[in-house]
């Protein structure tokens, strides 16, 4: 068996060459060529954060203009939105894991695969040329009349760019369904599915469903721009709010769709961290899918001051919390997996913990703004700021991180420090919660979002926020370093480091070019660790 | 305090309402998040991998309790669900004999119109201890009114009026902002709110005081742009009478009938082919690039003014 695990080629040396990686069809080298070039967009759109925290540490805004503050939150919003988050675990590790998991050689259309990296490249580029061109001001959500009528003149360039990476979001949305439908080995049955797998199954639907209607409006703001059309300007009959329906119908599933496959990572960490199986394995596989379903009918929470029909909004509100139930059943569950399990405090698992508080805190904030009365007050505050961040980058990258740590044996076959990996997450979680804390504190007192200038008497808590952003950005470094560090010092990780369960944990690290030898037979349920449960039981 | 305020100043009976509804709120969060913050930490301690302890005959499900974990949280959340929606429908019932006053929002300044016709920029005073109704209007972009004090905010939306209401209690002066992004100088679109005794207030009404009311405005552009051509008693033209309009229902050509709101009387300035009413030919022409907010807003409060039996202002 050893013997033939050597002469088995990794898909890392399956060639050398520049071309074998750009016109590769692997499913785990695109995997590759994805987390370089997710991790190329984090800096662009981490250096405008930066920017703007440091702009922020006086009242009075001294770094930047009105302008360059306005272009330099509408990139970050941009470019971590669209280029980071919403491709930033399907893409990368949706990609690397999800044939492994299946028993699958690759994807079901690997030529597909790359065509969705070529384009998702090509919109990231065209979206860096926009930046350089002077940048765009209408911040992320480009609400008309401003963006149509008023913002300067790169609305178009952006609006193509965002439009371009759809067609990658689609493609790859495509790509997965139909793998998931037909490429999974014998015996793998829905019921063996892992959480991983069902999450980003059900992120799919959302992206295959709602992006095509974020492309047609943002078509329709450019002809608009353009030719005047009217559908959008009242006083060519037109209407502003329809544009925010459009928008939101499109936004706010494509919040779950930045936060599902970061809650299938946690289901995968939860349980091999406690090396148990998940606690209710139905519920939340279903879980997912209710998400991905109730996802669809809540946009309208988001413009509850909009003007829109108070029964509208009442309708809105009431949907919103019945997300509540799914997400509460993930992370009530994922606490009863770890009772009487065998908890291991590595890096992986530590990152799943910072994950589950800090989404705690982020959905229940978000409940909060469901609340007609509350929202009212807090909505498009600082305090709306502070709750998508504890969600997107909490959440989000919170298992990104958690998730690279996890598998970075098996995608590179070598080991990182350990020790260096704690005290990443630990700083994280510090930073991060030192970061977006007090803007909860700063949205209630009444300081709005995208405020170049405020009040003097909200220094203080500003101050914080850039401080700790500092730390958070000195945190997100760590990884960088001692995973480089690791592909040439690293320990040989051996096939299975953490001693998981799941098909991808069969396989060689790196695992070889074709995935597996012959085609795996799954027998059992999944996070059957009732076997390895024995010798450790003290 | 002043050097980090953790909580806003609060001046309505309104705005204690929604503080009294967010700490209710927060202790919801605490009761359902502490458990699983806590029991992650023990269970990490407890079953710290080997470590001893009794990790025997563990349940991988239980769906009573599952189930229970997803609906008890639901259920505490419908009855703040139905405990905000209730204070938000408030917002939406301002009392008929409100102090109505007009918001124009533009790029970037707030413009406010008493009904005694006295205009102020990024200032609004209000007398304390009486309901007030704002009609708001944009020129250009969306803009938000947010008053952070009175804990209420209400989008300013070009091509419709949305309304919000108040009663401050407190006198002093708080913080206005402009809380939708509105493009370069959104963050400087600020402005003070005013709160005064009701005698300070008519006080300033007198010291700035107008030639004009609003009515009055409205009326003298009535006659000047040429709508009392057509609108007066003794036109010969056939166009509906405004006597006694505002507040009343109209019967439309499509067979809808629709109340004379403010809303209304806009739109059929502005956009009069949309709502014909029945029995009038669609002859009146637009007035889109005619009249700015303001002026419509003058000739609203002067149709607003025509009540049957009684002088006009």
């Amino acid at each position: 068996m050893s013997e033939t695990a050597t002469e088995r080629v990794s898909y890392l040396r399956a060639g050398h060459s520049l071309k074998s990686w750009l016109l590769t069809t692997d499913h785990k080298r695109i995997a590759i060529l994805y987390v370089l070039s997710i991790t190329f967009f984090f800096f662009v759109g981490a250096i405008a954060a930066a920017l703007i925290r440091l702009d922020l540490l006086t009242p009075a805004g001294d770094l930047l203009t009105n302008d360059g503050y306005n272009r330099a939150f509408t990139i970050h919003g941009v470019v971590m939105v669209w280029f980071f988050l919403i491709p930033s675990i399907p893409n990368t590790f949706g990609n690397f894991l999800l044939p492994l998991m299946i028993g699958a050689r690759d994807l079901a259309f690997p030529k597909l695969n790359l065509l969705s990296w070529y384009i998702y490249m090509i919109a990231g580029l065209f979206t860096v040329f926009v930046l350089i061109a002077g940048g765009v001001d209408t911040g992320w959500t480009f609400y008309t009349p401003l963006s149509t009528m008023y913002a300067n003149g790169n609305v178009i360039l952006a609006a193509s760019a965002v439009f371009i990476v759809g067609f990658s979001s689609i493609l790859t949305g495509l790509n997965f369904i139909v793998t998931v439908h037909k490429l999974r080995c014998p015996g793998m049955t829905w019921g063996r599915l892992p959480l991983f797998v069902w999450s980003i199954y059900a992120t799919s639907l959302v992206l295959v469903l709602a992006t095509p209607v974020l492309s047609i409006t943002l078509v329709l703001i450019s002809l608009e721009r353009l030719f005047g059309l009217g559908i959008f300007n009242p006083a060519l009959g037109g209407d502003p709010l329809l544009y925010q329906h459009l928008f939101w119908f499109y936004s706010h599933p494509a919040v779950y769709i930045m936060v599902l496959p970061a809650l299938g990572v946690i289901s995968e960490l939860v349980a091999a961290g406690a090396r148990k199986p998940i606690f209710g394995y139905q519920f939340v596989a279903a879980s997912s899918v209710a998400i991905a379903a109730l996802g669809f009918f809540v946009w309208g929470h988001h413009m509850f001051v909009s003007g829109q029909s108070a029964y509208a909004s009442a309708a809105f509100s009431f949907l919103s919390i019945a997300v509540a139930i799914p997400s509460g059943i993930k992370v009530y569950n994922w606490t009863a997996t770890l009772f009487k399990g065998h908890i291991s405090l590595d890096p992986p698992f530590l990152f799943a913990m910072a994950f589950i508080g800090l989404f705690v805190f982020g959905g229940l904030t978000g409940l909060m703004l469901a609340m007609l009365a509350i929202d009212v007050h807090v909505h498009d505050t600082y305090f709306v700021i502070a709750h998508f961040h504890y969600i997107m980058v909490g959440g989000t990258v919170s298992a990104f991180f958690g998730a690279l740590h996890y598998w970075w044996p098996k995608i590179v076959g070598r080991m990182y420090s350990i020790v260096w990996g704690r005290l990443a997450a630990i700083f994280i979680f510090l930073g991060f919660n030192l970061t977006f804390f007090p803007q909860f504190l700063l949205g209630y007192l009444g300081m709005p979002r995208r405020y170049h200038v405020y009040p003097p008497e909200f220094q203080v808590l500003n101050v914080f926020s850039s401080v700790g952003a500092t730390l958070l950005g000195a945190a997100y470094l760590m990884p960088f370093i001692y995973f480089i560090h690791s592909l040439r010092y690293g320990a040989p990780a051996g096939d299975n480091p953490w001693g998981a369960t799941g098909l991808e944990w069969t396989t060689p690290s790196p695992p070889p070019k074709h995935n597996f030898d012959s085609v795996p037979l799954v027998d059992r349920p999944p996070y059957d660790y009732e076997v390895e449960m024995e010798g450790d039981n003290a | 305090m002043t050097f980090i305020p953790l909580w806003p100043q609060s001046v309505s009976d309104y705005s204690h309402q929604v503080d009294l509804l967010v700490i209710a709120f927060t202790v919801l969060i605490v009761a359902l998040s502490a458990p699983v913050f806590i029991l992650i930490v023990v269970f990490a301690v407890k079953y710290r991998r080997g470590r001893p302890a009794d990790r025997k005959h563990s349940p991988n499900r239980n769906i009573p309790l599952e189930i229970s974990w997803s609906v008890i949280p639901f259920v505490a959340l419908v009855g703040f669900y139905v405990w905000s929606t209730e204070l938000f429908a408030t917002l939406r019932h301002a009392p008929a004999d409100a102090l109505q006053i007009d918001v124009v929002a533009k790029q970037w300044m707030w413009k406010f119109q008493h009904p005694q016709g006295q205009a102020e920029i990024n200032e609004l005073h209000v007398p304390a201890g009486e309901p007030v109704k704002l009609t708001m209007a944009s020129q250009d972009v969306i803009h938000s009114l947010f008053i952070p004090a009175l804990r209420i905010k209400q989008d300013v939306v070009p091509g419709r009026y949305t309304t919000s209401w108040f009663t401050a209690d407190k006198p002093g002066t708080y913080r206005i902002a402009c809380s939708q992004y509105c493009g370069s100088n959104h963050s400087e679109m600020t402005g003070s709110f005013v709160v005064m005794k009701p005698a300070d207030y008519a006080k300033w009404l007198s010291q700035s005081s107008n030639d004009q009311t609003l009515a009055a405005e409205g009326a003298a552009l009535f006659r000047s742009r040429g709508c009392s051509g057509c609108h007066d008693p003794a036109s010969t033209v056939h166009a509906p009478s405004l006597v006694g309009l505002y507040g009343n229902p109209v019967p439309l050509q499509s067979g809808e009938v629709v109340i004379a709101d403010d809303e209304y009387i806009r739109d059929s300035i502005l956009l009069p082919q949309s709502q014909i009413a029945a029995g009038y030919q669609p002859i009146m022409p637009t007035f889109q690039n005619v009249l700015s907010e303001e002026d419509v807003l003058k000739i609203v409060a002067y149709i607003k003014s025509l009540q049957p039996g009684e002088a006009t202002q």
